[in-house]
């Protein structure tokens, strides 16, 4: 199984193209080939998840192959304990967002090839450990997104996928010449040529002389190239003040792009940094970490906040929750202790759970009201009960109760913040109470209450929306008495980049 | 080697094919009852020039021909190619455009050739007399063809602004040609080039000499400030020869201005690096064009209606983009400008080959004619065009993007930051007007009565391989840089 990895990203591709063969008109057999072919994927996650080495540190089911010589630019893949969680997380919400797609009658064969392909640029993202490789799927992932969002989203679609587009490309121009700048800098030992496979960046021996001390438009060049690739993610994660794409992209999105923008896309920015950022740059991160991620990230959780307080929309309320809870693993990571940047990984992973299970039922009420105003409806709790226990599984873990998943993360997130910035761990834990605020309102608003007359009738969940949110709800439970499923899975990965890191502190 | 005139005619076999056919297509236009054979003629004549330009390869070693007046070198042999085929899709596209069917078709088949002929002098020159006639004879083709469609406003004033223009720059080209003749005494670019070396001229005069000299390269390219006539030559001229002009005619202006800057005034230093005779102030000229041709040219861009319009800012772009690879003057930038002029081939041509289509069906070339495309039984040219503009703004995983990296990586080698900066963000603003045409086609809906597309086979399969250039160049373009590697290398003798 040596090209496991491979098979996951391009699997996805094969099967877009498929479908692109498929006649048209045979609407359930396009989705049913998307079916099949998200599965594979999914079940090699689980071979791929039991057979994790969890004891070392290092890159496991590493492919290697040259693909233009001439620039050194080589095809390599990998996963350590850093991309393991993401890899499995993306297998199985693009699984479940085909089921939660099911509802899409335009143009369906396009959607679902687009959808695969997206699938493939994520997956393709998460295991390449060649720079270029890693650029060309990250951006790779943009086109199928701005069709996804702007021909099958809500009223103001276009506009919410050019933002999409344009600030994500925004933040790649800075990162090609970052990579750029990074790949003449680098010089392989064994070769002797310039590189941009990411593990002999990662050695701080293979830097040129300029890279480790040169200066740059009156600046050190390290830190340079750094705010460089971090305002690249940054825009992903998306971190104040890049954030404002995130609230149209997830309120236009339709329901199952939603999930995966919240779900996935997101974690590749916080990804990038610690694969990027951290690795090949620790020194510059730990001069950078604390106003760029532990301050940034406080400003996220308390403004994200904020802000979801003040929606009317349910969508953008939980779209803005989203801005709140990557603020934690901002903060975590920044504070360089075990318990931090173990909480922060494991609430990339805990808030990809939770938030996918947050827009899938809102897609749910969608459905079925056409409108998603918190104070248009009333008592749903009544008429709609089994949804109503998936909606206090999923809010009562987005408001970090204990016992659920997001609680386990956050609270390893605040532990080892504490030891590094006191006062900034304050103010987040303190923001909590903000979180539980709007949550409970809303589940108030919506569910509880008097019934409004006019959803009397209102249909309960369905088998397949409750097929998509059920795995979704046990994992929550799961890992909210047993995270160390997933903690054991990254542990000694991050421990040794945090090591790195650690030592410039 | 250097050869006279008659051992030269065995390396001028594409030459005198294309020549000879401009006087065998004026002939056959007077006999020939059914015009578009005279399409297919020109075609096979294109192809047969190709061939000899191919054929003559492994034979043949670099010399100095007609007593120095142009080269025959791999970088020569390069441009022909690429010539060559941009007149064979120019044709190709010729014979299924609606415009061309109203025009004396004998006439403009012979022009398309005569300048690609031209085009094939401008690569191989050496001399600057050589130089400058070839370039005037291109304009002086371009001219016609702009205004080929007699009975059109705007084709007629897009031909005289052309002309116009046209004239400044090439007179104040041949001022500054006068200049550096007056200074090294040759017009021969290795005279020239062994002159400087030898220290003959102030370095301001040589400055004020090559600034007046790039007016005239930099108008063929559509470069700011010399682009002003782009917009309306490429919106009056039928779609075939706007394709032609801004493929065409921008690759030849690179393949004269690069041999200018080059082998004439650089020498390759200690190292293998090249460095510019005298003090090189023009290298900042040619920086500063750059950033502002890019900036202007997408700026522009991003407020027009006509498509063809917006295709013509772009291109001002692009050429502003190519000129990075040439400011820093090296190897890498002379190799990614070459390797950019392969894919801008295929994208920019098949962009206008998707306006020609809509023009056929909708006699439009706006926005509106564009509008829900991909909803109206044209899913297949949308997509196309689709990928075209995304290669274009430089995404992957298509060419364009392949195209940039090498430009960026060229500057970024020496250490240009701020330029490779400014070219990143305006690949972020292009994205935007190629998105808007995007938009258009795919998630705006039909306001109903644009009328269907149809593609054909014959356009379908231009487009297929355009297409397919477009996207396998993308994930896997060895071969391409390669080329461009082989290629990027003049005979100096």
């Amino acid at each position: 199984m040596d090209n496991i990895l491979t098979l996951m990203t391009f699997i996805p591709i094969f099967g877009a193209a498929l479908i692109l063969c498929l006649p048209r008109d045979r609407d359930n057999l396009v989705r049913w080939v998307a079916v099949g072919v998200t599965a594979v994927p999914l079940v090699l996650a689980c071979w791929l998840f039991f057979n994790f080495d969890r004891s070392t540190a290092g890159f496991q089911f590493l492919q290697r192959g040259q693909w233009i010589p001439s620039f050194n630019i080589q095809y390599i893949v990998g996963v350590d304990g850093v991309s393991i969680t993401m890899v499995l997380l993306t297998a199985f919400l693009s699984f479940l967002c085909i089921f939660a797609s099911w509802g899409i009658t335009k143009a369906v064969k396009a959607y679902f090839a687009l959808f695969l392909l997206l699938d493939a640029g994520m997956m393709g993202v998460f295991v390449s450990l060649d720079f270029f490789l890693f650029f060309v799927f990250w951006e790779v992932m943009l086109l199928p997104m701005y069709f996804l969002i702007g021909i099958w989203g809500g009223p103001r679609k276009e506009y919410a996928a050019i933002k999409f587009f344009l600030y994500t490309l925004l933040g790649s121009a800075l990162m090609l010449i970052s990579i750029l700048a990074l790949y003449f800098n680098t010089t392989d030992p064994a070769t002797g040529q310039h590189t941009f496979d990411m593990m002999v960046m990662m050695d701080q021996a293979n830097h040129s002389e300029w890279l480790r001390n040169g200066i740059i438009f009156g600046q050190s060049v390290p830190l340079v190239i750094w705010m460089a690739l971090f305002i690249g993610f940054a825009i992903k994660i998306p971190a104040f003040p890049f954030h404002t794409w995130l609230p149209d992209a997830h309120v236009e999105a339709p329901t199952a792009i939603s999930v995966i923008l919240a779900g996935v896309l997101l974690k590749m920015g916080t990804y990038g940094i610690l694969r990027i950022n951290f690795a090949i740059l620790p020194e510059a991160t730990a001069t950078l970490a604390f106003w760029c991620l532990a301050a940034v990230g406080v400003v996220n959780i308390v403004y994200g906040a904020l802000c979801a307080m003040a929606q009317s929309d349910l969508k953008k309320l939980v779209a803005y929750s989203s801005v709140s809870h990557m603020g934690y693993v901002m903060l975590g990571m920044a504070s360089f202790t075990q318990q931090g940047i173990n909480g922060a990984v494991l609430q990339m992973f805990n808030h990809g759970t939770v938030t996918a299970m947050l827009f899938l039922l809102v897609g749910v009420i969608y459905d079925r009201a056409h409108h998603r105003n918190i104070d248009g409806f009333g008592g749903l709790a009544s008429v709609m009960p089994v949804y109503t226990g998936f909606v206090a599984v999923a809010f009562f873990a987005a408001l970090g109760l204990p016992g659920l998943s997001a609680f386990i993360s956050e609270a390893l997130v605040l532990l080892g913040s504490w030891q590094a910035n006191p006062r900034l761990t304050m103010v987040a834990a303190l923001a909590v109470i903000l979180s539980a605020g709007y949550m409970l309102w809303a589940l108030q608003r919506i569910w509880l209450g008097k019934l409004n007359e006019k959803y009397a009738n209102i249909e309960e969940v369905n088998r397949r929306e409750i097929f998509t949110l059920a795995p979704l709800a046990a994992l929550v439970v799961y890992l909210g008495i047993y995270p160390t499923a997933v903690l054991d899975l990254m542990g000694a990965s991050l421990n040794s980049l945090n090591g790195v890191v650690s030592k410039f502190l | 080697m250097e050869l006279g005139p008659i051992e030269s005619l065995s390396y001028f076999v594409p030459e005198l094919i294309l020549a000879i056919s401009v006087i065998g297509l004026i002939l056959a236009d007077l006999v020939v009852r059914r015009k578009e054979q005279l399409g297919v003629a020109a075609l096979v004549v294109v192809v047969l020039a190709l061939i000899a330009v191919v054929w003559g390869l492994p034979g043949q070693g670099d010399a100095y021909l007609f007593n120095r007046m142009i080269v025959h070198d791999q970088y020569a042999v390069f441009f022909k190619v690429v010539f060559a085929l941009a007149t064979f899709a120019t044709i190709w596209m010729s014979l299924d455009s609606r415009e061309v069917e109203k025009v004396s078709r004998g006439e403009y088949y012979a022009l398309l050739i005569a300048s690609a002929l031209g085009m094939f002098f401008m690569a191989t020159a050496t001399n600057l007399l050589m130089a400058y006639l070839a370039l005037e004879f291109v304009s002086l083709t371009s001219y016609v063809l702009t205004g080929t469609l007699r009975h059109n406003r705007r084709s007629g004033e897009a031909s005289l602004k052309y002309l116009i223009y046209g004239g400044v720059a090439s007179g104040t080209m041949i001022y500054g040609m006068s200049w550096i003749y007056g200074i090294t005494g040759t017009m021969d670019y290795a005279g020239i080039n062994a002159a400087l070396a030898a220290g003959q001229g102030t370095p301001l005069i040589l400055f004020i000499a090559v600034l007046l000299t790039l007016a005239g390269f930099g108008y063929k390219i559509a470069a700011v400030p010399f682009h002003m006539w782009a917009p309306d030559v490429y919106t009056g001229a039928p779609i075939p020869v706007t394709a032609f002009l801004s493929v065409a005619s921008k690759a030849s202006g690179f393949a004269l201005l690069l041999r200018f800057l080059y082998p004439a005034l650089s020498t390759v230093g200690a190292g293998g690096q090249w460095q510019a005779l005298g003090d090189g102030g023009w290298q900042q000229v040619v920086l500063l064009l750059s950033m502002v041709s890019m900036t202007i040219g997408n700026l522009a861009a991003l407020q027009q209606d006509n498509i063809k319009r917006l295709l013509a800012y772009s291109s001002v772009a692009h050429a502003g983009y190519m000129l990075m690879g040439l400011a820093v003057l090296s190897d890498e930038g002379l190799r990614s400008i070459l390797f950019y002029l392969v894919v801008y081939y295929l994208m920019n041509i098949g962009a206008f080959a998707i306006v020609m289509l809509v023009a056929n069906s909708t006699g439009r070339e706006d926005f509106d004619g564009f509008r829900g495309l991909a909803w109206r039984g044209g899913a297949i040219p949308a997509v196309a065009m689709a990928i075209f503009l995304f290669s274009l703004a430089g995404i992957p995983p298509f060419a364009g993007f392949i195209g940039k990296f090498y430009l960026f990586a060229a500057v970024i080698r020496a250490d240009f930051y701020l330029l490779a900066l400014v070219g990143g963000l305006n690949s972020v603003v292009s994205l935007y007007y190629y998105a808007r045409i995007v938009r258009t086609m795919f998630l705006d809906q039909p306001a109903g009565g644009e009328g269907g597309v149809e593609l054909d086979w014959s356009t379908g399969g231009l487009l297929a391989v355009l297409t397919l250039g477009t996207v396998v160049f993308g994930v896997y373009w060895a071969p391409v840089i390669a080329l461009a590697d082989r290629s990027a290398r003049f005979f100096l003798g």
